[in-house]
Formats: structure tokens, C-alpha cells, sequence
């Protein structure tokens, strides 16, 4: 008997990514983002988002990747992380899943370039490997603490 | 059972009760014959201690369930009330406040309260307090307590009660009831007990008291006292019908025989017969909320609201404002009649609404003002001074984030004014002067603004006094001395490092001085001047913004990019050429009005991507932060406007020179500009 788990499944660059459902809040179209001075480099800055003021971090620059201007297919994933919501930007994204639990392993040594503390692991459903993000880590508080340069 | 869920409301509802209790000790204070105020100091304290045990805050039970032994004796007129009584339970209150707050900050409510719990069970017993002065009473309340033994325990208000139900033909009986060796439930059998009791009468007293029935606190007997038309018989049958009732005994009270010596003036009768309803022992739970009910002032309904969902709320119509906005400019680009009339009724609602929304924030100033009756008193005893504090408009407005800053500052005044400005009772009655100082507290809206006065008729300020001050500190030199006008001398005493106290006094003089408190006020948009008049009092008046959460900024473009900078900081504005910037140390400076400011360029600062060229004037913000000023070079001024403070989240929590964003009518972010972190 395994659970099923619901994920939210978003593309940056060829590969797809994976969040739990229950830590995402919405999706949106790109909408105007402020610059916020001096933030790290993977801040993109901040949004209104319906009279919210939401940080934005792009994971493109947050994993390393190459930054590409946004274009239609760019969403933001709203996430929700203890009591912080935060914007994630990524190329696409456009489907929800149910995954096995069991489905998931560890992260492999050889998943590329990415740095792998920002992964709790990959399923493979049917030809198709999700790796999943673990949002504590990217966005963990000891992550954001150091993120801000010096004032 | 998950107790943190009921926490909030827990804290909340001890608070008031905590309140009610030191406003009400006030009051008998003044009143200490009017006994109606004890029992609502003691159902407070009930209720409280309740709530305590329930949430498992033994030490907050404990303590509250002496004060309540007290404050029974007191309403059954065992005890005297004197001065030294009052300062116990007045610690005892504090010692319960700080439990409450011990509580809220997430602490376990417990704190050292073996010495008020000690003197609160002395009086208890009737014994005196440590103080000598006090043992002739303590003495005296004894003698009276004996006296009552032998009256057969009734108090002057329940014979009187006794004595008109007769006279109305009602019968007095004395009833003993015991409960069965094996009874289970005794508070349930109790319980129905008073029931039955209740149907075919009034219950004027029980004993033990109905509390410890309740709690179980007793053996198996227990003796009730009550009025009614049934005859002796017809109540022991039915008393007999509950279950687990051993056996019941009833006796007529033969109030001539017992020979009590209450003086029943007619005046007094009526009276009684008014508080009838209160004052009578409340035997079950249903009825002492009914009885409390009709006791309490009628008050408008409310309800408790967290207000992170105030915010939300407001975020939302933010929201809708906006679109509003957008909805107006697409119905004048279609120029379609019906749709000019909808947007037209739409914008007169959101409007009304938007007068809603903002006064759901608002609190009554009385939330902060009630804490100082009592400050007030015990300081005035401390410091051997006689003072009246008398308070106006308490019930003004103020936006919720402007209450949570402002009782610091208000503590801080009120005690200047106590120890600084009110004489000392012979100095005052020296001086011509009532014995008894006063201060007004005073709260009134004007325009946008709040005002709070505080107005005390004391010594003054001094002010060669504070000149020889300020000189013997270098605050100032002779020669501006000389210049200066009476109120900007009172001003200096906000200046920091002054105080005008000869001697450092327990109140004041702690290192805390005025400066703080002007400090406090300007970082919340207000403002604090002093008028005086030697010898015959102070004024300190303190201006305040309405909300903080709606400042006035000037908005500034650098390059694409939009900036608030609040008005508060801002001197005024300027236009300069470029030829005139000069260079002092790798810093670019101007000659402004005589002054060497230091130019700050906002756009290398923030590092704005650049897209315009450059241009030959420069638009500059003179800001300032204390008596330090900068120029902030901006590329163009937009223009001033109210908007709405938001916080940048809990992320961004510390980006730099930032102190916040807001959103602007096309739906943009804008930050604003924290000129503070900027000067240095």
C-alpha cells in the first residue's frame, strides 16, 4: 500500500520540478516586479499581489542556470513556507500529479549541476523524472539570513 | 484537551477582568462603603480564577483565589477596608498582571508571590499586616467578626433582606442539608439542590458559600438560607426527591429572638431593595450569568477580531480601489452612460467602505489611559504627594498601531509631571495652593490629528534653572542663550542627557530622559511641545498621526524606478547645477543655505540599472535624521501623495535603507526610502 502524493509540476530549463501541493498557494502570470536594492542576486525583487507585497526569487539564478527574459509561458508559484510566502519564478508550469510516495528516491549523485541541497529527491512516473524541490532549503532562513549583502 | 487554542481569548478576557478589578479598587477606593463594588471586584476575581485553574495556571489560581478570600470578608463586612488593605491587593492585582503578561509572552504564568499571598491570608484571618499602625483595626475587625458569630451569621444587608420578606409575608427557613456517605457528584447534587430551592423561593445565603459548593470543598453538609412560601414541609419533600440527599433539616429563622441590631433606615431599605437582585447569593451557574447580565451597563455588541484579518481585508480593498481605478479609466475611453453611472455608484460605495475598513483599526485611547488611575496612586503614595488624575476623552480614536506605541512615552510624562511638577502637600499649601495636586489627562481629535494634553497645576519648569543646565552641559552657549525664546528654553529639557531633577529619584532620573520620549513620538509621525508658567503648572502636548498606517510621501523617479520618501524626514526640495556640487574627501557636497550637506546619490546607492542620460540639473531631497541633514539626488520629483505603509514580509526582513513599500494606484510596488539607515 503506498500514499499518493499531489505536486505541483513546473519546467526550468528541460527538467521538471516538483512542489507539494499543500505548500503552493497559487500560480500566477508574471506580473510587474519592484527591484528591491542590494537584495542577492536571485531576488528578483518584489510584487503587489492583490495588496501583498511578495518577495520573488528566481530559481534559474537561485540553481545556478543561465537567467532568460520571461516571456508567456514564465509563472510565478506562490509558496507558502511557515508563516512566509514567497514567489518562485519558473518557465512553465501547467500540470498537478499524483505521485506514489514510495516512488521517490534519494537524489542520485549524478543529477547534474544542480546544487543537491536544494533536492529531497526524484520519482520517475512512467518516462517522465520529477525532482522535487525541498523549499526548506532553498528558502530556509539561514539561507535568507546570509542572502542579503551587508547594508 | 488542546488549551492553545482558548489561550488568546484567555489573555484577552484577563486582561479585562484584571482591569475591571483595579478600575473597581479605584473606585471603592473613594467609595469604600458601597459594597455593590466589592462584588464586582469579587466576581471578576471569581471568574478569573476560574478561567486559571481551567487552563492549569495554578499560581495565578492560587493567588487570585486569596485575593477573593479578602475581598469576601470584605463584602461580608469582616474586614475594615484601610489604606495598607488596599496596597495589598492592589500587589496583588499587579503581581496577577504580570502573571497574565508572563502568560502572553508565552511564559508559564508562574512568579514569586509567597509574600502578597502571605499578607493577603493574614487579613484573611483577621490578623494585621506587618505594620504596627494597622494592628488596632486588624483588632477591631475581630471584635466585629465575634459580634457577627453571635448575630447568627447573617450581614446587615441579608437580615434586611430576612426582615422584608417576612413583612411580605414570606417565610424564613435555615435549611441543613446532608448528602449521602457514598454521593459521587456532590457539586452536581448540589447543583439541583439549589434548583429545587430556587423554584419554590429566593436563596439568600448558603454555607459554605456557593463558590466552594461548587468546587467540592466541603464534607457532606452544608446549610442554606432562604425565602419562601411554601411551607418547611413542602421544601423537605422536595429536596428529598433528589437523589443521594441523606437527610434535610429546616429550621424557621426567628429573626425577633436573634436579636440583630441592624439599623434598617427607610432610606437604606430602599436601596436594598434596589441591589436586591445583585446582592443576593447566586446559587447556580445559569442564574448568576443572568443576574450579572442585567448588572453589567449595556454595552454594544462586539466581537474580537485578530487583526492580521484587518489587514487582509484592507489589502483586499486596496485591491479593489485599484481596479476601481482601472474601471473608471476604461468607462471614460467607452463613453457608454450605463457604464459611467455603475463605475460612479461603485466609487461611492468603496469609498463609504473604505471609512469602515480604516475605523475597524481604530481603538478607543481608554485602552492605554486605563492603566494610569492606579500608576497614578501608588506613585502619589510613594512619593508622599497628594495628586487627582483626571481624565478627558478617553474615548478618541486611534489607530491600533499608534496605541500599541504610545503608553511608554504617557508613563513617562505622568511620572515627570508627579515627581518634577506636583509639589509636595506643605509646599503646595505654602504656596497658596490646594493640598491636593491635579493632572489632566486630556485626548481630543483635530483635522488628522490626535492631541494628547498632559496638564498638571504644579511648580513649572524653572527656567534659569534649565538654562544653567543646559549650559553646565554644553547642550548650548552663552551667546544662543541669550537669543533664545521661552519655549525653546522648556524645549531643551527634551534634549538628551538633561535632567532637571537636583537629587536622582526613584522615579525618575533612571537614565531615561525626555529625549527618549520625543524620540519615540517623532519615529511615529508626532510631535511633543511644553508650555510652562513657574508655579503654576506644565502643559506637554503630544500631536499624533491618526494611523500610522497612511503616511504623506513625496514620490521620486530614479531613472525607471519609483521611491517613497516619507515627509517626516524631508526639509524641502531642490533643484541644483551640476557646477555647484563641490568635493570634500571623496564626498560630493553642496552649499545649502550656508550649510555643507553631503550629496547622496540614490541611483549609484541602490544600484538602479541606468537608462536615461544624464542631465545638467540635478533634482535633490533634503532630508534629515536628528539635526543631521544630506541631500538625497534624485532624478525627478513626482509628486506628494498618502499612501499606505506595508511591511516587505517576513523574507526581506533587514534590505537595506528600506524600511517598507507600498502600492501604488497602477497596481506598482513602490519602496520607500528609510532615510535613517542613510545618515549616518
Amino acid at each position: 500500500m503506498s500514499q499518493d502524493m499531489k505536486v505541483i509540476v513546473f519546467q526550468i530549463k528541460d527538467k521538471e520540478y516538483a512542489i507539494p501541493v499543500e505548500k503552493v498557494k497559487g500560480i500566477e502570470k508574471l506580473l510587474h516586479i519592484t527591484r528591491v536594492p542590494k537584495a542577492v542576486q536571485f531576488v528578483k525583487g518584489v510584487i503587489n499581489l492583490r495588496g501583498v507585497i511578495t518577495p520573488i526569487i528566481d530559481l534559474r539564478v537561485r540553481f545556478g542556470f543561465e537567467e532568460v527574459a520571461y516571456d508567456e509561458s514564465t509563472r510565478i508559484i506562490i509558496v507558502i513556507l511557515d508563516d512566509m510566502e514567497v514567489g518562485l519564478i519558473v518557465d512553465s508550469a501547467n500540470d498537478v500529479l499524483d505521485i506514489p510516495v514510495d516512488s521517490f528516491e534519494p537524489q542520485p549523485e549524478v543529477v547534474g549541476h544542480l546544487a543537491s541541497e536544494y533536492i529531497s529527491g526524484v520519482a520517475k512516473i512512467e518516462k517522465r523524472l520529477l525532482v522535487l524541490i525541498n523549499l526548506e532549503k532553498a528558502l530556509s532562513l539561514e539561507v535568507t539570513g546570509n542572502m542579503l549583502k551587508e547594508g | 484537551m488542546d488549551m492553545n487554542q482558548y489561550l488568546e481569548v484567555f489573555i484577552e478576557e484577563s486582561k479585562e477582568h484584571l482591569q475591571t478589578c483595579s478600575e473597581q479598587l479605584l473606585v471603592l477606593e473613594k467609595n469604600p462603603e458601597d459594597l455593590s463594588i466589592v462584588n464586582e471586584i469579587f466576581r471578576s476575581a471569581h471568574t478569573l480564577k476560574g478561567m486559571s485553574a481551567t487552563m492549569g495556571y495554578e499560581d495565578l489560581a492560587n493567588l487570585t483565589h486569596k485575593m477573593e478570600n479578602v475581598l469576601d470578608a470584605i463584602r461580608n463586612s469582616q474586614i475594615i477596608l484601610t489604606p495598607e488593605l488596599f496596597d495589598v491587593i492592589f500587589l496583588a492585582v499587579d503581581d496577577l498582571e504580570g502573571m497574565v503578561m508572563s502568560i502572553a509572552e508565552g511564559g508559564d504564568g508562574k512568579r514569586d508571590v509567597k509574600r502578597v499571598v502571605h499578607q493577603l491570608e493574614l487579613i484573611g484571618k483577621g490578623e494585621s499586616l506587618v505594620s504596627s499602625s494597622s494592628a488596632e483595626i486588624a483588632a477591631a475587625s475581630v471584635v466585629l467578626e465575634k459580634e457577627k458569630m453571635t448575630a447568627g451569621q447573617y450581614d446587615e444587608f441579608e437580615w434586611t433582606v430576612l426582615q422584608q420578606s417576612k413583612d411580605q409575608g414570606f417565610n424564613s427557613f435555615e435549611i441543613s442539608i446532608a448528602l449521602r456517605e457514598d454521593c459521587l457528584l456532590k457539586a452536581a447534587r448540589v447543583f439541583m439542590v439549589f434548583e429545587v430551592l430556587e423554584k419554590s423561593g429566593e436563596i439568600i445565603k448558603s454555607h459554605p458559600p456557593v463558590e466552594v459548593l461548587e468546587e467540592e470543598q466541603f464534607d457532606q453538609q452544608f446549610t442554606v438560607t432562604m425565602v419562601s412560601k411554601e411551607s418547611s414541609e413542602e421544601i423537605k419533600k422536595k429536596i428529598m426527591k433528589v437523589s443521594e440527599v441523606g437527610h434535610v433539616v429546616i429550621n424557621d429563622i426567628d429573626l425577633e429572638g436573634l436579636g440583630h441590631t441592624a439599623n434598617a433606615k427607610e432610606d437604606k431599605v430602599a436601596e436594598v431593595q434596589e441591589q436586591e437582585t445583585t446582592n443576593a447569593k447566586l446559587p447556580t451557574d445559569n442564574n448568576k450569568k443572568k443576574k450579572q447580565a442585567s448588572f453589567k451597563p449595556a454595552s454594544s455588541k462586539t466581537i474580537r477580531v485578530n487583526i492580521e484579518r484587518l489587514d487582509i481585508l484592507m489589502n483586499l480593498f486596496e485591491e479593489l480601489v485599484i481596479d476601481r481605478g482601472r474601471l473608471d479609466q476604461i468607462s471614460s475611453d467607452l463613453d457608454n452612460q450605463e457604464l459611467h453611472e455603475t463605475v460612479e455608484r461603485m466609487s461611492r460605495i468603496t469609498s463609504d467602505l473604505q471609512t469602515i475598513v480604516l475605523n475597524m483599526r481604530m481603538v478607543p485611547v481608554e485602552t492605554v489611559f486605563n492603566r494610569f488611575p492606579k500608576m497614578v496612586r501608588q506613585l502619589a503614595r510613594d512619593l508622599n504627594k497628594k495628586v487627582d488624575l483626571e481624565i478627558i476623552g478617553a474615548e478618541t480614536e486611534l489607530d491600533r498601531t499608534v496605541i500599541d506605541e504610545i503608553g511608554d512615552p504617557l508613563v513617562h510624562l505622568l511620572r515627570n509631571a508627579m515627581d518634577h511638577g506636583v509639589e509636595k502637600p506643605e509646599e503646595r499649601l505654602a504656596k497658596g495652593k490646594n493640598e491636593e495636586g491635579k493632572i489632566l489627562l486630556k485626548a481630543y481629535h483635530s483635522g488628522n490629528h490626535v492631541f494628547i494634553e498632559i496638564d498638571d497645576d504644579g511648580a513649572g519648569i524653572n527656567k534659569e534653572r534649565v538654562l544653567n543646565k543646559a549650559l553646565s552641559n554644553g547642550i548650548l552657549t552663552k551667546e544662543t542663550a541669550a537669543t533664545l525664546t521661552e519655549k525653546q528654553i522648556y524645549e531643551l529639557i527634551f534634549a538628551s542627557g538633561f535632567s532637571t531633577a537636583e537629587t536622582i529619584s526613584d522615579v525618575s532620573g533612571r537614565g531615561v530622559g525626555l529625549d527618549v520620549v520625543k524620540n519615540t513620538i517623532e519615529s511615529l509621525g508626532g510631535s511633543v511641545t511644553i508650555d510652562s508658567r513657574e508655579n503654576e503648572g506644565s502643559i506637554f502636548l503630544i500631536q499624533l498621526p491618526l494611523t500610522l498606517s497612511i503616511i504623506s510621501v513625496m514620490l521620486v523617479a530614479i531613472q525607471n524606478e519609483k521611491y517613497a520618501i516619507p515627509l517626516s524626514s524631508i526639509i524641502e526640495t531642490a533643484i541644483i547645477k551640476k557646477e555647484d556640487i563641490m568635493n570634500a574627501h571623496d564626498q560630493q557636497v553642496i552649499d545649502f543655505r550656508g550649510k555643507v550637506l553631503p550629496l547622496l546619490f540614490l541611483k549609484d546607492i541602490f544600484e538602479v540599472p541606468i537608462s536615461q542620460e544624464e542631465v545638467e540639473f540635478l533634482s535633490v531631497v533634503i532630508v534629515r535624521k536628528g539635526d543631521k541633514l544630506a541631500g538625497l539626488v534624485v532624478d525627478s520629483f513626482i509628486g506628494q501623495l498618502e499612501i499606505v505603509l506595508k511591511s516587505l514580509g517576513n523574507y526581506l526582513t533587514s534590505a537595506f535603507a528600506i524600511s517598507g513599500a507600498t502600492i501604488l494606484g497602477d497596481g506598482q510596488v513602490a519602496l520607500i526610502i528609510d532615510c535613517n539607515t542613510l545618515i549616518h
